[in-house]
């Protein structure tokens, strides 16, 4: 166990409070590190963000790629011996770099969480040609991979137009902000 | 997508099972190939799928990762459509998965209770059963519809791809899972399940978007290792995986992917393949010609 003193765990206590987890149980044994298959696109290895949040880093923890290249995909927490939820503190740290709005380090990846979620605001589901073109001009930068999405379009792969539900009314309530 | 029918020629005496259909987005656009065969295998085994009416996106890795709000209200929205009494079955892991954590959260919390029971205006089903396509299989006896299992998928080499998403998160870590359930299935219809390690890491998901590169270094290496251990074929079972190990892969001649419905379907006789086999960006044709498991 850790156990800090001074104004470190102001970060340390808010985001333990927003996921819900608490990662102070950290042994900092480097099994999130060795089994990351997308590690090699971040700054800070997963455990190291951990330390940079008990540390109240806060610019760092929250500046850092690291909680954006981090799909969620559970290898991590899966071989933790301690169990810590890892993916669930980066979602926090991700809601906290948005929310204070400091300098996005991977904004393509939040360009496209934002097309994803645009097209679900619009039709309650996904429409992934939509999300692709919408993407590409917020990046401004039509040309590239070109090739795969001609070939996604002649495999029928990308729908032309998107399906909609129903109950237009339920979506608005869904996304409405207090 | 109409019910199915439930119709079975075979007079197997099997129970006819219901459930409540979730397809998701990705099975309901780039991977309608997955749908309609997973259609056909139900309503080949006599299983009923009811489409949860006017189902809504479970918000998938976007809305965790930047709208912790709607992360937890589209999935409430879909349990709050599940008939009560059938159990809720869902196609895409990654769906499952944002489903179910949900579900066990209100279970667990008394204010996302209330909160739950004031958005949707009606009691919270405590009963309600949320699995995955993969529990059919624990359910029904594919001897009772085939004969002569063993010979549909004779010597076909498949490596089976789980991906990550069935690899539960800690909140989820004591529910059922399925490893094994594809190695399990295919040995009994014949195929030769290969072994190689690969088999539940992640396929990059949306980085094949964000980050087209490190996607392709991970499909790659999944593939890579596949055929490296000997594999003509990998199987997956979910549709957003199967598509990026298509769209991302850049080694030279690589081994088709195959959704798992395709090969329960074909080895249960359904003739539709001619449906689903021009929409894959490698094609599956001339292995399984090759295999005998088609013709013409």
């Amino acid at each position: 166990m850790i156990h800090l003193n001074g104004d470190q765990h102001v970060l340390n206590d808010e985001i333990k409070a927003r996921s819900g987890i608490d990662y102070n149980s950290c042994l900092h044994c480097k099994t999130c590190a060795n089994g990351c298959p997308f590690i090699a696109g971040m700054d800070y290895a997963p455990h190291a963000v951990l330390r940079l949040v008990q540390f109240g880093m806060e610019d760092e923890a929250l500046n850092c790629s690291t909680i954006w290249v981090c799909v969620g995909c559970n290898t991590c927490s899966s071989g933790c011996p301690m169990a810590i939820d890892i993916p669930a503190v980066m979602d926090s740290l991700r809601h906290k770099a948005i929310e204070k709005g400091v300098k996005i380090a991977e904004p393509d990846i939040l360009n496209f969480h934002t097309q994803v979620l645009n097209t679900v605001k619009k039709y309650g589901r996904t429409h992934k040609l939509e999300i692709m073109m919408r993407y590409k001009f917020q990046k401004m930068d039509l040309l590239s991979d070109m090739g795969v999405g001609l070939k996604m379009l002649k495999k029928r792969k990308l729908d032309l137009t998107p399906s909609k539900i129903q109950d237009k009314k339920a979506i608005e309530k869904i996304f409405r902000k207090k | 997508m109409k019910k199915s029918s439930g119709k079975n020629e075979r007079n197997s005496g099997s129970e006819k099972l219901t459930f409540s259909f979730f397809p998701g987005c990705s099975l309901n656009a780039s991977g309608h190939e997955n749908t309609m065969s997973l259609l056909k295998f139900c309503d080949s085994v006599n299983i009923e799928l009811i489409e949860l009416e006017d189902w809504n996106c479970c918000g998938s890795s976007s809305a965790h990762s930047i709208d912790h709000d709607a992360a937890e209200k589209l999935p409430m929205r879909n349990i709050s459509l599940a008939t009560k009494g059938i159990p809720l079955m869902i196609a895409c892991p990654s769906c499952l998965i944002r489903m179910k954590s949900t579900y066990l959260k209100i279970k667990r919390d008394k204010v996302l209770k209330q909160k739950y029971e004031a958005l949707w205006e009606k009691p919270f089903d405590e009963d309600l059963e949320i699995v995955h396509f993969f529990e059919v299989m624990n359910r029904i006896r594919l001897e009772d519809y085939i004969d002569q299992p063993g010979e549909k998928l004779k010597h076909l080499k498949v490596a089976p791809y789980y991906g990550c998403m069935l690899s539960m998160p800690p909140d989820l870590r004591f529910e059922k899972n399925y490893y094994g359930i594809m190695e399990q299935t295919l040995k009994r219809l014949g195929a030769d399940p290969i072994s190689f390690g690969y088999g539940k890491q992640c396929c990059g998901t949306y980085l094949s978007v964000a980050k087209p590169k490190v996607a392709q270094k991970v499909v790659n290496e999944i593939i890579f290792k596949a055929m490296e251990a000997g594999a003509e074929c990998l199987v997956t079972a979910c549709s957003m995986c199967h598509l990026n190990l298509e769209i991302r892969c850049s080694l030279e001649n690589p081994i088709p992917v195959l959704h798992f419905s395709e090969l329960l379907s074909m080895a249960l006789g359904a003739q539709d393949q001619k449906k689903w086999f021009p929409r894959h960006i490698v094609d599956p044709v001339p292995l399984l010609k090759k295999r005998g498991l088609i013709v013409s």
